[in-house]
């Protein structure tokens, strides 16, 4: 499953994206199932809420932690995510 | 006591709430102890709502609302309302029996996640006769309102002997519902399943067959349906790494309140299972002799203790070296490398003449009548 550039991602309504006090970490729940995730992929995913599309997601995060060249972590990232589910396109 | 491990444990992360015992459908293979009948006593709701309290407060996240039939309680809407007050990822795991489409609605709004609904075989004669219960049309429409009502609905079919052979059908019925997710469950033999294991145990061929079409339909529904496959531990060579080890991961809370290291752990002799009307889970998790008793790799016998792949399976499964070996200290006879492992063949071996017999014994229903009878 390619990336449309174009369109905003938005997180699956099959899924959860929950922060876990005990854990001190953000995790994906589905039935009978949890991913656990580190900073970066929490940041990524939270800004997958229907309004952004790749670049502005690179753009937010760039901006966000002052940085540069972040393009391709995130496209591999948000390829393992879309493949996964946890996130969709359209 | 066997392995007390004075390290801190990891926090529960899996509640298992069997709400009941109680059940319309009767399928021989069902994982509650054959004893149920005599733990009629259940937990009250205000019991529940603290269970749930203090697991959650240790790090319990996924919460499966299951028994016997969990639908069978009056208060399931509340808990799970107090369960999504919480944060629990809440799995309502039913026949779908008697669940309807306002139920349904109900539960949604009161916050439940996901249910997952049981199919018994592919045919309406077959699943009725499995469940005891004519129950197949039933289902099949809870399924299309599980879809409707915008949850993720997992169907699990449960397989063994008897309808190993419907494979290709069972995987259309799943794609004909629109299942998200497929959990084919090999049967495990515990309790009731162990009673029925000689009628249940498919052979090496059936299971290779089977588990080749459900592989080949994994790819074609890939991005579609995801298939959990329950490996048929019998034909394997090691054992599973069961409940991820003891104690680090699952709670399971029976009807009565009991507390077990695994659905199956009441069935073990000496735990002595604290009960949650007595403890709160912390102290349980912590501190119990029946949480400790097989954590970390003290209490366990040669050929695990030198084994260089313990961290891996932690010995397997200790109900199944019970079971099989009369040990609950033996390693699980699924690996090649126990000196018990012949029972395993010696178990197919059975079940393989059992279906040659002219005269075969009737499949065991599991019932309050059948239970009083064999406990």
């Amino acid at each position: 499953m390619a990336i449309n550039p174009d369109l905003p991602f938005k997180f699956s309504p099959m899924h959860r994206l929950q922060w876990e006090e005990a854990q001190q970490k953000d995790v994906i729940l589905y039935p009978e199932g949890m991913v656990e995730l580190n900073q970066s992929s929490a940041e990524i995913l939270k800004l997958c809420d229907g309004t952004r599309n790749i670049a502005q997601i690179v753009n937010d995060l760039e901006h966000k932690f002052a940085t540069t060249g972040l393009t391709n972590d995130i496209t591999s990232f948000l390829e393992v995510a879309l493949k996964n589910g946890w996130i969709q396109q359209n | 006591m066997a392995g007390f491990n004075k390290t801190k444990p990891t926090p529960p992360r899996w509640l298992l709430a069997e709400l009941s015992y109680a059940c319309p459908l009767q399928c021989p293979y069902c994982s509650n102890p054959i004893d149920y009948a005599q733990h009629q006593s259940e937990l009250t709701t205000e019991d529940w709502k603290r269970v749930l309290t203090q697991a959650r407060k240790m790090g319990a996240v996924q919460l499966g609302f299951s028994g016997g039939e969990p639908l069978t309680r009056k208060d399931l809407p509340e808990l799970v309302k107090h369960a999504r007050d919480l944060g629990y990822y809440s799995n309502l795991i039913t026949s779908g029996y008697g669940l309807t489409e306002e139920k349904i609605i109900q539960l949604k709004e009161a916050g439940l996640d996901h249910i997952q609904v049981s199919i018994q075989a592919s045919t309406q004669e077959l699943s009725d006769h499995l469940a005891g219960t004519e129950s197949y049309q039933h289902k099949k429409e809870v399924a299309h309102l599980v879809k409707k009502h915008g949850y993720p609905m997992v169907l699990c079919v449960v397989i063994h002997r008897e309808n190993i052979h419907q494979m290709p059908q069972i995987l259309e019925m799943a794609e004909e519902l629109g299942a998200d997710y497929l959990e084919l469950a090999n049967t495990q033999y515990y309790g009731w399943a162990h009673v029925n294991r000689d009628l249940l145990l498919p052979t090496k061929e059936q299971f290779k067959q089977a588990e080749e079409i459900a592989q080949a339909f994994k790819e074609k529904v890939a991005g579609r349906m995801k298939i959990y496959y329950v490996v048929p531990d019998f034909y394997e060579d090691r054992p599973k790494a069961c409940m991820n080890g003891w104690g680090t991961t699952f709670l399971t809370i029976a009807p009565d309140g009991v507390a077990l290291p695994c659905h199956s752990a009441r069935e073990l002799p000496g735990l002595d299972c604290p009960n949650v009307k007595d403890y709160s889970i912390e102290q349980i998790w912590n501190e119990s002799k029946a949480f400790n008793f097989f954590r970390g790799f003290e209490w366990m016998k040669e050929p695990c203790r030198s084994c260089d792949e313990k961290e891996k399976d932690f010995g397997g499964c200790r109900c199944q070296a019970y079971l099989l070996t009369g040990d609950m200290y033996n390693a699980d006879p699924v690996c090649s490398k126990s000196p018990d492992h012949a029972t395993i063949q010696q178990a197919i071996d059975s079940a393989r003449a059992s279906t040659l017999s002219a005269d075969e014994k009737p499949l065991i229903f599991r019932n309050s009548k059948n239970s009083r009878t064999l406990s």
